[in-house]
């Protein structure tokens, strides 16, 4: 393990306990979370997913391409995920497909 | 007969926790498995891989956090990275709070270290119906407990395998494709769905600002999402 892991591991940690805990340890202190923050939280997830798989589909080596491997197996693995919502199968599926596209482009 | 009110509510078991969240452990082992996995091809061996799954244990976190290293980038985004992902905590441990509130805090602290997606979502299902406090603290910590301990074997087992895997084989394409099918349950409705589509733009049009980009496109697609969200409803 490089020592850089070593640090982001341990400030994640602490900074995600913190997280979890910011309410559950505070329970008696405080009400309940305001709907309109409720609403900002609620994009995170989305907004932070697709912010770590698009630039591997459209910029799978650093310039941006629409005609990659990458980009055409993602949609598959798209397709996949949203209709069987089985992680294990999306994996499989793009990465079969990434590699068979990778010998004809 | 109704129950009248000063009835005890029914309380629930260690066992209850478990049953209920093993189904979910379907999909937690091949995630798992891939977290373990990126951690020996990024060059953290099979030891940071424990160290990630114990410490941080989360696993979009630990995935992007990973990955991000494994490209060189410094310690400080990888951080911020992580912890934005993390946020939805938030979220969950304001949920959980009220159900939570009667048990000591010392074990709330445990309990924090210990919520994740899949814990809260069966703790939530459970305590919409009656259960005592001490009932609620025994399901929660069952199923948390479960889940943790899955975690950490297939984080462990996904290491191994990696270390056997050889390096030309392009597996690190797995952690989008992992991240993808995390997205795709996430986005429920128009305004998740805008949240995602202006980040991913934004994310590919800023890339050459570098590690600065995520960031930059996670606010901005949050700030979209939201912004659709509250806007004032004009109904025809």
């Amino acid at each position: 393990m490089t020592t850089a892991g070593l640090v982001a591991a341990i400030l994640i940690g602490l900074g995600t306990v913190a997280l979890r805990g910011s309410v559950v340890v505070l329970a008696e202190k405080m009400g309940e979370v305001p709907p309109r923050v409720t609403q900002v939280l609620r994009m995170i997830p989305a907004a932070s997913l697709a912010a770590l798989v698009t630039p591997a589909l459209f910029r799978p080596a650093g310039a941006f391409d629409l005609l990659s491997p990458e980009l055409l197996a993602g949609v598959l693995a798209l397709l996949v995920a949203w209709w069987t919502k089985n992680l294990f199968l999306t994996i499989v599926v793009g990465l079969v497909a990434v590699a068979l596209l990778g010998l004809v482009l | 007969m109704s129950a009248p009110e000063d009835t005890p509510a029914p309380t629930a078991s260690l066992a209850d926790g478990v049953r209920a969240i093993v189904p979910l452990l379907i999909g937690v082992v091949p995630f798992g498995l891939v977290a373990g996995l990126t951690a020996v091809q990024t060059g953290q061996g099979w030891l940071g891989a424990v160290v990630f799954s114990v410490v941080v244990y989360a696993g979009a976190a630990q995935l992007a956090a990973l990955d991000l290293l494994g490209g060189g980038t410094s310690v400080l985004v990888v951080v911020l990275t992580a912890l934005v992902i993390n946020s939805r905590y938030v979220l969950y441990s304001a949920s959980l709070a009220p159900s939570l509130s009667e048990v000591p805090r010392t074990r709330r602290l445990l309990g924090s270290y210990l919520l994740t997606d899949q814990g809260y979502a069966v703790s939530l299902v459970r305590f919409r119906s009656p259960v005592d406090a001490p009932g609620r603290w025994r399901f929660y910590l069952g199923a948390s407990t479960v889940m943790w301990a899955t975690w950490q074997v297939s984080t462990v087992l996904g290491a191994l395998v990696g270390g056997a895997v050889p390096s030309d084989v392009p597996l690190s394409f797995a952690v989008p494709l992992a991240f993808l099918a995390l997205l795709v349950p996430v986005v429920t409705d128009t305004p998740t769905a805008l949240a995602a589509v202006v980040s991913g733009v934004v994310v590919v049009v800023a890339y050459p600002l570098g590690t600065g980009a995520f960031p930059l496109a996670a606010v901005c697609g949050i700030a979209a999402g939201a912004a659709l969200a509250l806007l004032p409803r004009r109904t025809a």
